[in-house]
């Protein structure tokens, strides 16, 4: 958030006060270690997220966790604690970011404060894995086929396609030591998005961004085709439609430009 | 005719029960339905399948696990463990294997994979609860150059970290230090990590 995802944060940042919604930073917050801490050492991968719930429940508010993989580490946390303790560690919700900001009310304040629809914007919503899975975890009932991505962009009126690799895996965890193989994984992601008639992404994750943003000019020279796959944040299109003026700013920061694709459609 | 010769395994069920007493997984309500297999988006790229792991650690094959290409590559997507009728937390497993494979000082299959992951606890350790992205992908870039220079890898890792800075995406200074520093030095050494 403070570094590659920097457009994310600040995108968030930018989209919350226009839905009359405030976000404190959880203090003193710490790393979660992510798929190092479970792949080494189970002991850490449950300590490292339960520190930030024992922080979380001196704040005594619900928690919104904008990345997928710390999302699912603090409620593997919460649940490590359950069945130790019998008793909940924390007596609020712990949300992802897309699935709180679905809610009803804010799809409803939404639909009432957009000023740009984007109008014949043809995506697909990628959701990745750890958001959704395990169900035992996340407390997920459409893991398989998740939904919110597709309301929200028909709320911001654009045109969400169906497709099957919506939960598929982009790899995150083996990015540094085997890029190889996140290229084979992302690369199957693209070609099904455009199989699908899509032109760019949504995504709700930072890794699931980099990973199919920052890889796109290699694969393309690998592939020996260009790709132009553009892929949003869901709380940049928020902002492009509601006309938050930072947007262009925010999508500035993404490797692959989305500004061609949207000014192709009269959206900036 | 010539029948092929069958190697028999001889069954041990000290893993199995090791699993169980550990991570609470039973391996043993396994019915080779291979459904996790079956969704798994890495299997390109393994030695053994993801059904074949719970086979083997069922007949107690340690070796050959811990050896195993397979349990490094495996993406943690948690497909398996979502899609088994069994319950059985397949990605647990191999998590567990993992672990297994470092204690027991295995011959990893995947050091690359193996120092990744180390190198990103010890970047969050030493920065007191905060990853460096930054510090990260330069340790780790020079230990891949150290095992096989690479110059166009070099210069491609260069170009993306250009852009990256050019579009403010990467932080050049240390994360900041937290408050619960201490408490994070005290969870990494409990874990023994
Ligand atoms: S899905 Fe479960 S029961 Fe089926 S082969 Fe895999 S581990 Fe065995
Ligand atoms: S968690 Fe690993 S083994 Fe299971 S489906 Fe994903 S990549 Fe395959």
């Amino acid at each position: 958030m403070e570094g590659t995802a920097a457009d994310y944060a600040a995108s968030i940042a930018g989209v919350s006060p226009l839905l009359d919604l405030e976000l404190a930073e959880l203090e003193d917050w710490s790393c979660c270690g992510a798929s190092a801490a479970h792949s080494l050492s189970h002991r850490l991968s449950y300590e490292l997220p339960a520190r930030n719930l024992g922080l979380a429940k001196k704040a005594g508010l619900d928690v919104v966790v904008p990345c997928a993989l710390c999302f699912n580490r603090l409620k593997a946390a919460e649940k490590e604690a359950e069945k130790e303790t019998g008793q909940t560690p924390l007596d609020k919700k712990i949300w992802d970011l897309l699935d709180f900001l679905t809610q009803p009310s804010f799809l409803q304040t939404l639909a009432k404060k957009v000023r740009r629809p984007l109008k014949g914007l043809k995506a697909v919503g990628y959701y990745g894995c750890l958001a959704s899975r395990p169900p035992a975890i996340t407390d997920k009932l459409d893991y398989e086929n998740p939904q919110n991505m597709e309301k929200l962009l028909t709320v911001l009126q654009a045109e969400p396609l169906d497709w099957s690799y919506k939960t598929d895996c982009c790899g995150a965890g083996l990015t540094l030591a085997r890029p190889d193989l996140v290229d084979t994984l992302v690369r199957r992601l693209y070609d099904r998005a455009l199989a699908a008639g899509a032109e760019c992404f949504v995504v709700s994750c930072q890794m699931c961004q980099a990973n199919l943003d920052m890889s796109q000019e290699r694969i393309s020279k690998q592939a020996g085709k260009k790709y132009y796959l553009p892929v949003f944040y869901f709380t940049e299109l928020m902002g492009l439609a509601m006309g938050h003026t930072d947007t262009a700013k925010w999508l500035s920061r993404h490797l692959v430009d989305p500004r061609p694709l949207l000014q192709k459609r009269g959206l900036l | 005719m010539n029948i092929p010769q069958m190697q028999p395994l001889m069954p041990a069920t000290h893993l199995a029960s090791r699993l169980a007493e550990t991570t609470a997984i039973s391996v043993s309500a396994c019915y080779q339905c291979k459904k996790c297999s079956a969704g798994c988006p890495l299997t390109f790229a393994m030695d053994l399948l993801p059904d074949q792991v719970i086979r083997l650690a069922l007949l107690g094959q340690m070796e050959r696990l811990l050896g195993s290409r397979t349990i490094w590559v495996c993406a943690s997507c948690v497909t398996c463990t979502t899609r088994c009728p069994n319950g059985i937390d397949i990605a647990g497993v191999m998590d567990w294997l993992k672990e297994e494979a470092l204690k027991q000082k295995a011959a990893v299959d995947q050091p690359e994979v193996a120092t990744a992951h180390r190198f990103f606890l010890e970047s969050i350790r030493k920065a007191g609860g905060r990853l460096s992205e930054m510090a990260l992908m330069q340790r780790f870039l020079i230990y891949k150059l150290r095992r096989q220079p690479n110059l166009k890898e070099l210069l491609d890792n260069a170009k993306l970290g250009l852009a990256l800075f050019k579009r403010r995406r990467l932080r050049l200074g240390r994360p900041p230090v937290i408050k619960g520093k201490g408490e994070i030095q005290s969870i990494f050494q409990r874990a023994g990590v």
